[in-house]
């Protein structure tokens, strides 16, 4: 995936900030990544790393202030969202660009039937009449495995799971051609997540949408997506295929992940836990942010800004060490 | 090595307007001393009210519950305060378990300080030595939970566990609130703390990859009920119940060439609320029958390895 113009979303040295107090939170720091039509970017990290603002700034919907997008460019089949009026934008909301949240138990409105909550953003973008609005809103419901005639239920009437896929419902209701999922199945238990993650990849083959998955769950990630950007300090460490990063895991932040987690066929009496903590996003470290944890760290990389570099064809790294592979 | 606990038809039930919820029906099991028992189950499946009861926080409504071989299921007041300082307690939320006006010092002091055998400078030199085993650093003797990360609050929350030198901890989704890199610092001290000090855990959490790790044995739950139980590894090499099977496979793998089957399930968890006699998972399982709907009791299927399915032998041809 090189770096080029003509990708469906490209977003190009996005900075977003936060201002607390007197504190400035430099929450994204310069993120730029493409993604092709059809095809699913996984976004991981752990808390704070960044992972939200970027999404949320797409969709354009940072609370402003405390939040700013300080500059970038964000390329929506060649239109920039960043130069839109919010009028214009909220043409693009929803039916173009649509949002899963991480919790599906707060993105209901919990007085309102569920079907009407479809509907609703079918109506808002559609000039349909109200019976065609809820024939489609029905045959949204039946599409991620929930009867139509639930659609006069309200949102306490449904498990967690079972939420989760009427919001799933929502976001697809305009068949959007980019599709944001926020941590779509933390909430859920595994069982349900399996069955959740199941019915994303087929809506995302039927109707060749494009996604973003923020996730912390490598596994969750290594489901659904092809390509892969890891996430730190508010900028991406390494991008690549899932291949790429998963078998030749490049960075050594991406390395530490992968050594923390438990596997769940692998015999390790040890895990390996990164040292240390992530750094606070109002103090940033100097030169490349994951140095005061990496055990590769030399003067350059405590001091000098560290470019993304590509160490293979598609496959880049933030990180001015030469690591051997591993395994 | 001698059994340090041992639970025999433990029940737990909960009056509700609708019916009696039954968050824990009928779980037996024992765990030997120094030795890790993991409890997986998903949401609403009873694992942490299990734990609460066999440490007293929640009554139980039938069965019975051994510690070192005495039947401690209604204690004495006075019995209570001293399994109090055996039996300890981790909880998942570091957020919401540290009393947020107390500092890490008094957060640590204060069972030492109910116990009533410390006098105000040992009990200052007992914070020093269990910061110190936890890993925090004494200059945050001071600090208020706010000021702390996660996985610091956790740390806190552990060496307060660790006190009054508990012989058993239950520990209840230690690290689900906890971000990967600082969750394996989390597990790595846990299972040193164990070595040192012989501790034996009951481990619960929803994390299959976690409790792999952790645990010596596991005990699969549903609805309330125990339906596997076996050596950890046995468990995910040779899974039995239907629904052990389908919950191993459900769990997403990072490594990316492993092609494994996966089974969905179908519906969700069905209510504990006044359940049917018989399998509380069968409406759920593919191998659903008549026999099903009968009740169902943990058989030793292999050595050490126990099964809660009528149909488990002949569905795994053993």
């Amino acid at each position: 995936m090189a770096l080029t113009n003509s990708a469906f979303l490209s977003v190009r040295d996005l900075v977003v900030e936060y201002t607390a107090e007197d504190q400035v939170i430099h929450a994204v720091n310069g993120v730029s990544f493409d993604l092709e039509r059809g095809k699913t970017l996984g976004l991981v990290g752990e808390t704070g790393a960044g992972k939200t603002s970027i999404a949320k700034a797409i969709m354009r919907i940072l609370p402003d202030p405390p939040a700013r997008i300080r500059s970038g460019e964000i390329y929506l089949d060649g239109e920039d969202l960043l130069k839109l009026s919010e009028k214009e934008m909220r043409k693009i909301r929803g039916r173009k660009v649509s949002m899963i949240f991480q919790d599906p138990m707060t993105a209901l409105n919990p007085i309102m039937k569920v079907g009407a909550q479809i509907s609703e953003v079918i109506r808002l973008h559609n000039k349909v009449t109200g019976r065609e609005a809820r024939e489609r809103t029905v045959l949204m419901l039946e599409r991620v495995g929930i009867p139509g005639d639930r659609a006069d239920d309200y949102p306490h009437q449904f498990s967690g799971g079972m939420k989760q896929r009427v919001v799933i419902a929502m976001a697809l209701a305009c068949n959007p051609e980019l599709l944001i999922a926020d941590e779509p199945t933390t909430a859920l238990d595994v069982t349900i997540q399996a069955q959740v993650l199941e019915m994303i990849n087929k809506l995302k083959s039927d109707f060749n949408t494009s996604m973003i998955m923020i996730s912390h769950n490598l596994g969750v990630v290594a489901e659904v997506c092809d390509d892969l950007a890891v996430v730190y300090a508010g900028e991406i460490v390494e991008l690549g295929s899932k291949e790429a990063v998963f078998d030749r895991p490049a960075h050594p932040y991406t390395r530490g992940l992968f050594g923390a987690v438990p596997k769940l066929y692998d015999d390790r009496e040890r895990l390996s836990p990164i040292l240390g903590l992530p750094p606070d996003p109002s103090n940033l470290p100097q030169g490349c942010h994951f140095s005061p944890r990496c055990p590769y760290a030399t003067d350059p990389c405590r001091n000098d800004k560290i470019p993304l570099r590509e160490i293979e064809p598609g496959h880049f790294s933030r990180c001015i060490q030469v690591i051997r592979p591993e395994g | 090595m001698p059994t340090l606990l041992e639970v025999r038809n433990l029940k737990k039930y909960f009056e509700t307007p609708r019916g009696m919820l039954h968050a824990v029906d009928d779980v037996s099991f024992s765990i030997e001393k120094g030795k890790t028992l993991g409890i997986v189950g998903e949401s609403g499946c009873g694992k942490s009210t299990l734990g609460r009861v066999i440490i007293h926080l929640l009554d139980s409504t039938g069965g019975s519950i051994y510690f070192e071989g005495e039947d401690i299921t209604n204690p004495s007041p006075r019995k209570l305060r001293k399994l109090r300082e055996d039996m300890q307690i981790i909880f998942q939320d570091p957020y919401s378990s540290l009393n947020p006006r107390m500092t890490v010092e008094q957060t640590i002091m204060e069972p030492l300080v109910i116990s009533g055998r410390f006098s105000k400078k040992e009990r200052q030199r007992e914070a020093e030595r269990l910061m110190a085993m936890v890993g925090i650093d004494q200059r945050l003797r001071l600090s208020y939970p706010h000021e702390l990360d996660g996985g610091r609050r956790q740390r806190v929350g552990i060496a307060r566990a660790l006190a009054l030198n508990p012989k058993f901890i239950f520990c209840d989704e230690p690290v689900s609130a906890l971000d990967v890199s600082i969750s394996a610092q989390v597990l790595n001290l846990l299972q040193d703390l164990q070595d040192q000090f012989g501790l034996t855990y009951m481990f619960v959490t929803h994390d299959l990859s976690v409790v792999r790790h952790i645990s010596d044995d596991i005990c699969v739950m549903y609805l309330g009920q125990i339906v596997e139980k076996s050596p950890t590894k046995e468990l995910f090499a040779l899974p039995l119940h239907p629904y052990t099977q389908a919950l191993i496979s459900a769990v997403p793998t990072i490594d990316i060439h492993r092609k494994k089957e996966r089974i969905i399930l179908q519906g969700e968890v069905t209510s504990p609320i006044n359940p049917k006699p018989g399998c509380r998972f069968a409406r759920r399982c593919i191998h659903e029958c008549k026999k099903c709907h009968e009740p169902q009791h943990l058989e030793e299927v292999l050595p050490n390895h126990y099964v809660a399915c009528c149909r488990v032998r002949e569905l795994n041809s053993l």
